[in-house]
């Protein structure tokens, strides 16, 4: 197997495991889903402030960046690095630089997708 | 005073209202499930040609109402009143949709149960003489209803599997002093039942308790034997919730057996990836405008006591951490004027 497909396989499982927790606590919990989305940023957060997450991504990915926990990665990863550039400020600056381009990014695709789209019920 | 008081909650009405025609219309899903037949029309899009749903849900109202009149070949001026409700803030769907009615209008509010509700009132100002044809009629919408009260559907959020589907539609009634029947013969009002439930994705566990509350003072006021129905239909507490339903009026000593149904639980088929079944104020009143009128008319059943039921939160409550209060009106409609 090539090098490709073993980061396709690994970012599948990864995301796909990150994803299930996400699914059994809305089938297991009382949790509403806007709760769930803030407990995942702020595990991320946290996860990769210990240094854990950064090994999560090495092994995940894109399966690892994309779900919910992967936007508290880069909001800590930034505030580390805004911090050894710019001291304390940097506390302030990192996590809305590194994640403004994703930020504004699902700005306008979300405003793109909502003038194309209309949404509907399952029927 | 008549003897028209029946112990703390319910009423006999003297000169018992008729139900003299029913309409319903309601939107796809509901014309798949197993009472598609008995609607009178099924709308293939949910939004009716309209520009939103809150405009599509007061369509809905408004097509509904001149359904009524319809089938019951009565003029608009021949309506005294129209009592109406819906589950929209401050109940836009009935007041847009009934603005061209020309008929003195009552607005009400109990969520699901608006259709026994508004029935009530209804048959008690019948009974009093104030009115001849009285119509009540409600609608609710999944797509509106799910901005109302839940998440817009642009998020695309996923539904808890405690959860009901709100049933898109509208469906009424129209009373009068006279006719042949089926009559409504004794109404007991509910009282507003709080048992601390505060998970707004499981309404039928937090709904059961007023049901049950009324079902006990229905019987306790009655002391009609707890078979004399030949079905008893609460609305619309979804599968979890007939159960939590089933276990507390066994507990209280009331057996009512198999005839006890829940119209969130008839409307749809379990294949239609409904989880806990349907729900909203058209869910109770579509079933019985469409299946059990039906059934009445034809003699398959002859005496039924609907129990519509409603979850009275709001967002805002839900949002403070609220619980969520409930409330659970009865209403016995018999072919023949009885006990």
């Amino acid at each position: 197997m090539n090098n490709t497909l073993i980061s396709y396989i690994s970012a599948f499982l990864v995301g796909g495991v990150i994803c299930s927790l996400g699914q059994i606590l809305i089938d297991k919990t009382k949790l509403t889903p806007a709760r769930i989305l803030v407990l995942f940023v702020t595990v991320g957060v946290f996860l990769t402030a210990l240094g854990l997450y950064q090994k999560v991504v090495d092994i995940g990915g894109a399966g690892a960046t994309i779900p919910l926990t992967g936007f508290g990665y880069s909001l800590a990863k930034g505030t580390f690095s805004d911090v050894d550039k710019h001291g304390l400020l940097g506390a302030f600056t990192g996590g809305i630089r590194a994640t403004a381009g994703g930020v504004s990014a699902a700005i306008v695709f979300g405003y793109l997708v909502a003038v194309i789209f209309k949404p509907k019920a399952k029927a | 005073m008549l003897d028209k008081k029946v112990g703390k909650q319910t009423r006999r009405l003297h000169n018992p209202p008729v139900i003299t025609a029913t309409a319903s219309i309601v939107g796809p899903k509901e014309g798949k499930g197993p009472l598609a037949a008995h609607f009178d029309l099924t709308v293939d899009d949910e939004l009716w040609g309209e520009k939103t749903w809150e405009k599509a849900e007061s369509k809905f109202v408004k097509e509904t109402y001149a359904k009524i009149l319809s089938n019951a070949s009565l003029a608009a001026n021949g309506v005294d009143y129209i009592i109406a409700g819906d589950l929209l803030n401050q109940s836009i769907a009935s007041t847009f949709g009934l603005r061209d009615s020309g008929v003195p209008f009552y607005g009400v509010y109990g969520a699901c149960s608006t259709i026994g509700e508004s029935m009530g009132l209804g048959a008690m100002l019948i009974d009093g003489g104030f009115a001849s044809n009285v119509v009540c009629i409600t609608s609710s919408h999944f797509c509106s209803a799910e901005k109302q009260f839940r998440f817009p559907l642009e998020l695309g959020s996923q539904r808890a599997p405690t959860s009901q589907w709100t049933v898109t539609g509208s469906a009424g009634v129209l009373l009068s002093a006279e006719g042949t029947g089926p009559f409504i013969t004794k109404i007991t009002t509910g009282k507003v039942v709080d048992l601390g439930i505060k998970d707004q994705n499981n309404m039928g566990a937090a709904m059961a308790p007023a049901a049950a509350d009324t079902i006990y003072a229905h019987f306790e006021d009655t002391g009609l034997p707890h078979d004399y129905y030949d079905m008893v239909i609460t609305g619309d507490l979804g599968s979890i919730g007939l159960e939590i339903l089933d276990d507390l009026l066994s507990s209280n000593d009331i057996r009512i057996g198999k005839v006890l149904n829940d119209g969130g639980v008839m409307i749809f088929d379990k294949k239609q990836d409904v989880h806990a079944g349907g729900s909203g104020c058209c869910c109770c009143a579509s079933v019985l405008a469409g299946y059990l009128y039906d059934s009445l008319k034809k003699g398959k059943l002859r005496k039924i006591l609907l129990v519509p039921t409603g979850a009275l939160l709001s967002p805002t409550s839900v949002q403070q951490g609220e619980s969520i209060p409930c409330v659970a009106h009865a209403i016995v409609i018999e072919n023949v004027i009885g006990g």
